[in-house]
């Protein structure tokens, strides 16, 4: 079995010869949940995308699983940061979350009884079997993110990559994204996560502050003392 | 009643012919125009469909297939826009409008060195579904054949990159690969569509059919589905309105086509109001019981 699931040493990550974050050194053991927060533009989400392998590192080395990140598209599940497009798709809720399972089928694997059983628990651990029928357009954007979150789940994967994965919802839904992320990191999966929130960052073994650079990264406590708050966002948590 | 919508098809071959040669434009645009409303590539189409015209062009002065000109005209429009928005940092939609305008300008200079061009130039633009041959409907078999076979193995891939790029990626599929597909399975459907309805209407057949479908449709195939019957009664009546008021036989199936589009998201659009106003009057009888 991995020691880490994710590996990486001296990285830098940015789009074609543009740094957007360097020197970055992270670890992570199975079952463990690394929150990434800092300001738009911080390059929270090119981590993300760097550690799903839709964008090359600039410098260093990077594992995930083992192997270069986009190497194991069954193993790692990566929710984009709102998927807007979508909305003007003709696609029930179902098939959204259905597409999760192609990771796993590729091109021309037909859908098996397997297949469905874990369609089913996906939509029902996270409410979606209500609206599992309706057109996703049709959909409020927290219906929707559900609908995002189940086909995650149905990648039954071993790392997960999410941006922003409480956008949009309100205290339920926020409730139950940290529900799946324990139940998730019950069973030994890994979840790296990007948020604004920093009460998302409650549950987390390692948060890494970043403001174009890693301002401060370790346990909560120590990774969001007030000093790196106010120095990555201008203000300190109310005590 | 018969005479109208039955005889000139029963009486005239080109007709059966022509009604042939726009159904399977009418299917093929249905599959490519599916991903084509999808994906939000409308104005590729456009593009792709006027840098048709110089390779047309050069075709003819040449004395060879028409098709064999149009096919080489979509590779260098497709290269072409590859090339100019990797090599320098520009948009794509950019680099699609610099080479459409470059592409129709070259192809409206090759046939105006000539007068003879003048009637091919307007067969080119508009298609002349009446005087489809054999050829033209072996070639469109063909590549019904070829976009259905495309449409089918990269559904998954096509439906995750409508939705997400990343998603697809991290999917494990190569986005660059499956989107050059796409882009070639549009080049060949503009290709082999040209003949029927012409460069500057093929993008109404890609399009309007399956942005109807999407109004009704809860599913990316029956979104397809609904886009085949639509462009299939599109080509009938275009026809038949064409022969009996001796009208342009391609604009009148384009047209009619985006004029189902057109009754379709007016009666969407009452639907939705309907369904606002049934919404709200529980909300109104509440106040007045409160009052």
């Amino acid at each position: 079995m991995l020691t880490k699931t994710i590996s990486a040493n001296n990285l830098s990550i940015g789009f074609g010869r543009h740094t957007v974050v360097s020197n970055i050194d992270l670890g992570t053991a199975p079952g463990s949940l690394v929150v990434l927060i800092g300001t738009n533009g911080s390059g929270k989400s090119t981590l993300l995308k760097t550690l799903a392998g839709m964008l090359k590192p600039i410098s260093g080395q990077v594992t995930v699983l083992g192997g270069q990140p986009g190497r194991s598209p069954r193993q790692v599940a990566y929710l984009p940061q709102h998927p807007i497009s979508s909305h003007t798709l003709p696609l029930r809720a179902r098939d959204v979350v259905a597409m999760g399972r192609f990771a796993h089928l590729g091109l021309l694997k037909r859908e098996s009884g397997s297949d469905r059983k874990i369609l089913l628990t996906a939509l029902e651990q996270t409410g979606a079997i209500e609206f599992a029928e309706k057109p996703l357009r049709d959909l409020s954007s927290g219906q929707q993110q559900r609908t995002h979150l189940a086909q995650v789940l149905t990648r039954q994967a071993e790392v997960l990559l999410l941006d922003e994965p409480t956008a949009g919802l309100d205290i339920n839904g926020r409730k139950l994204v940290a529900d799946l992320i324990a139940s998730e990191r019950a069973r030994g999966v890994t979840v790296v996560m990007a948020t604004h929130e920093l009460q998302d960052a409650e549950s987390a073994n390692t948060v890494m502050l970043l403001a174009q650079r890693v301002v401060s990264i370790g346990a909560p406590e120590v990774a969001l003392r007030d000093e790196y708050l106010r120095e990555c966002f201008g203000f300190t948590q109310p005590h | 009643m018969k005479e109208i919508f039955i005889t000139p098809f029963l009486d005239h071959e080109y007709m059966r012919t022509a009604l042939l040669a726009s159904i399977l434009v009418s299917l093929t645009c249905a599959i490519a125009g599916t991903y084509v409303v999808l994906r939000g590539l409308a104005f590729i189409g456009d593009a792709l469909s006027h840098g048709l015209l110089p390779g047309i062009a050069v075709a003819i002065i040449f004395g060879v297939s028409g098709i064999l000109g149009a096919a080489i005209g979509a590779v260098v429009m497709m290269g072409g826009v590859n090339l100019v928005s990797s090599r320098y940092k520009l948009s794509s939609d950019t680099a699609i409008g610099l080479l459409f305008v470059g592409m129709l300008a070259l192809g409206v200079l090759i046939t105006s060195s000539s007068s003879e061009f003048s009637e091919d130039l307007d067969h080119i633009l508009f298609g002349e579904s009446l005087t489809v041959n054999s050829v033209n409907l072996i070639w469109q078999i063909l590549a019904l054949l070829i976009v259905g076979l495309i449409g089918f193995l990269a559904r998954r891939p096509f439906l995750l990159m409508s939705v997400d790029d990343g998603l697809a990626q991290s999917s494990g599929f190569n986005v660059k690969f499956f989107q050059n597909l796409l882009m070639s399975m549009i080049g060949l459907t503009v290709v082999a569509s040209f003949q029927t309805v012409g460069t500057l209407l093929v993008l109404g057949m890609l399009v309007a059919p399956a942005a109807t479908g999407v109004l009704f449709a809860r599913r990316v195939s029956s979104m397809m589905l609904i886009a085949s019957i639509i462009g299939c009664i599109a080509s009938y009546a275009g026809l038949l309105i064409s022969f009996h008021f001796e009208l342009a036989a391609s604009a009148s199936i384009v047209l009619f086509a985006v004029a189902i589009f057109a009754i379709g998201a007016i009666t969407t659009e009452i639907k939705r109001n309907r369904n606002l106003r049934h919404d709200e009057l529980p909300h109104q009888h509440e106040h007045a019981h409160a009052h």
